[in-house]
């Protein structure tokens, strides 16, 4: 299905906003992840504002597609979808990280619109299979999105739930990797190589499909193509640039793991404009 | 003649039970499914039964999944896999979350026998018992089984149900099972053997030895680890001022540990522990090594005289 125009510059603009409220939410924490959080932006607002049939007046219905965000320490980006698709204020996203805030630093299952806790990396696909798997058992038609990090697949669970995802066919279920080609330490390529991608899930039975994760009609695109898939799991391989929208935030280590100060998110908020 | 019964077989029956009542029961199982009897569930409702192959770090993430969209599944496996090999699954995922996931795992302890100590889950309880909003429970035969796994499945959130692999006695019991509460097998006022697992039968047959010696030993089967019923702890240690703890586990970190606990805030009372210490299990026969590491009924009986 060809996408507007119009349509693909909504979505755009909602991620810049979002983009926006990760910078200032970050700011005011003091600390936090941005860099995958501006890197999977585009992504997930996509999957927020287009793909998914969800109900922020009713976070638990039954019948809402489930996103499970297992690259847990990019919930800022969560968090912002969360509050501007209005599942709960915007002011909360200045509790971000503090005593008490419904704002975990990691996603905690109490956050409407969360459902499913994560943060340990590698767990998120083995949940999003049980949640697959659930559907299929009450023929519901719900669709479950996974997102996971390129550094994260270094976790052994990875494999064991992309096994099993292709032997069930869970052809309901779309991962997408945040490919941003940076963790902790450094390159993945460097720290441990985790090529060749397409190669290894295709090899474990999956569908796959290679898009630039910045290309807001080429994402819309791959989640059309994801659902027409009926035999098996489709794995979105999406390439994307760590920090991306911030220039100097982008492709910098640096920014994995640490917030903005007052300074630099003026300065990042100035080019987000 | 006592009648001996494999506890796993009663969790097959209790599951299939569960299965026919209620739709939403679902199966988990990584490999070992003749040896933990969800077989018998698999082949009666093959729809809702998973085998996750030799994965037990995925199958404990499914079964969140799965639980987090309403079902109650029930996850098998041996307790060394169960407890250890997944226990960042079982804390992250199931427990933070308060997933409605029943970890019933089976070949606990040394009696698991020949196969060794890679096989012999011995520090389990105390890994379980680490993680909060995790509700443990030890039966001491077949029938507790039964009902363990029934009211189990009626409680909402985690739980982890430990079971052995070889045949245990049938125990005599007068009240139902409820989770949490301890059950009072055998009055007495010199001492109380407080016991779980196989171990009830063992703590039963010490008091019996002790009773031919003039001695009056109270035996209290605690089935829940947790929440541990406290009050009838310091009831006992009021009631026989001697506590002997017994568990096929290390000493440190299960039962004997939770005891202390309650004891050492409470109502301190001298006490002795029958578990295993400090050392990896080896290959044997269950009663050789129920011998070697001092969990024999001889050991017991030595205890309380001890402590006497």
């Amino acid at each position: 299905m060809a996408h507007s125009r119009e349509q693909i510059k909504k979505l755009e603009e909602k991620a810049r906003q979002i983009r926006r409220l990760i910078i200032k939410m970050l700011a005011k924490a003091g600390s936090g992840h941005p860099g995958g959080s501006l890197s999977s932006a585009d992504i997930v607002s996509c999957l927020y504002f287009s793909v998914l049939q969800h109900n922020p007046k009713e976070p638990k219905w039954p019948q809402r597609d489930r996103f499970h965000l297992s690259k847990g320490h990019c919930c800022p980006l969560w968090y912002a979808v969360l509050a501007e698709s209005g599942y709960f204020p915007e002011e909360k996203l200045w509790t971000l990280r503090t005593l008490g805030s419904i704002l975990q630093g990691h996603p905690d299952w109490r956050t409407p619109g969360v459902g499913v806790a994560s943060g340990s990396l590698g767990q998120g696909l083995s949940v999003a299979l049980g949640m697959a798997l659930a559907a299929r058992l009450d023929k519901a038609s719900y669709r479950v999105y996974c997102l996971l990090g390129d550094g994260e697949i270094q976790e052994g669970q990875v494999w064991e739930a992309a096994m099993a995802c292709a032997h069930f066919r869970c052809h309901n279920l779309c991962a997408i990797l945040d490919y941003n080609g940076y963790q902790i330490d450094g390159k993945v390529k460097d720290v441990m190589n985790v090529e060749p991608v397409v190669e290894k899930w295709r090899a474990f039975g999956w569908y796959t499909i290679s898009i630039d994760g910045h290309n807001m009609g080429q994402i819309l695109e791959a989640f059309d193509e994801a659902e027409t898939v009926k035999d098996r799991p489709t794995i979105i391989i999406a390439e994307t640039i760590k920090g991306k929208g911030v220039s100097f935030m982008e492709n910098v280590v640096d920014f994995h793991g640490r917030a903005p100060t007052q300074e630099e998110a003026k300065k990042a908020l100035e080019e987000l404009k | 003649m006592t009648e001996m019964l494999y506890a796993r077989d009663a969790y097959g029956e209790a599951l299939i039970e569960l299965g026919e009542k209620n739709k939403a029961i679902v199966a988990l199982d990584a490999d070992l499914s003749a040896s933990t009897r969800t077989g018998r569930f698999s082949r009666k409702f093959p729809q809702r039964f998973f085998n996750f192959g030799v994965a037990e770090q995925n199958m404990m993430g499914a079964a969140a999944g799965l639980a987090s969209c309403g079902k109650t599944a029930f996850v098998s496996t041996f307790a060394i896999f169960g407890s250890g090999r997944a226990w960042d699954q079982v804390r992250n995922t199931i427990c933070y979350n308060k997933l409605n996931v029943k970890i019933v795992v089976t070949h606990a302890g040394i009696t698991v026998g020949p196969d060794g100590a890679s096989h012999q889950g011995i520090e389990d309880i105390a890994l379980m018992r680490a993680i909060p909003n995790m509700t443990i429970v030890v039966p001491c035969d077949a029938p507790e089984t039964k009902e363990a796994v029934l009211a189990c499945a009626e409680y909402q959130g985690p739980v982890y149900i430990r079971l052995g692999r070889p045949k245990v006695a049938t125990v005599a019991k007068k009240d139902r099972f409820k989770i949490g509460q301890a059950r009072i097998l055998r009055e007495g006022k010199d001492l109380t053997i407080i016991a779980c697992g196989m171990l009830v039968k063992q703590g039963l047959d010490a008091a019996e030895v002790l009773e031919k010696e003039g001695l009056s030993v109270r035996v209290v089967n605690m089935h829940t680890i947790r929440p541990l019923d406290k009050q009838a702890i310091i009831e006992c240690a009021r009631l026989t001022k001697r506590i002997v703890t017994c568990e096929e586990h290390l000493a440190s970190g299960g039962l004997g540990s939770a005891v202390a606990e309650i004891l050492g805030e409470n109502i301190p009372t001298p006490m002795a522990m029958i578990g295993i210490r400090g050392r990896f299990g080896q290959s044997g026969t269950p009663e050789e090594l129920i011998k070697e590491y001092h969990l024999s009924t001889d050991d017991i009986v030595e205890a309380c005289k001890k402590l006497l």
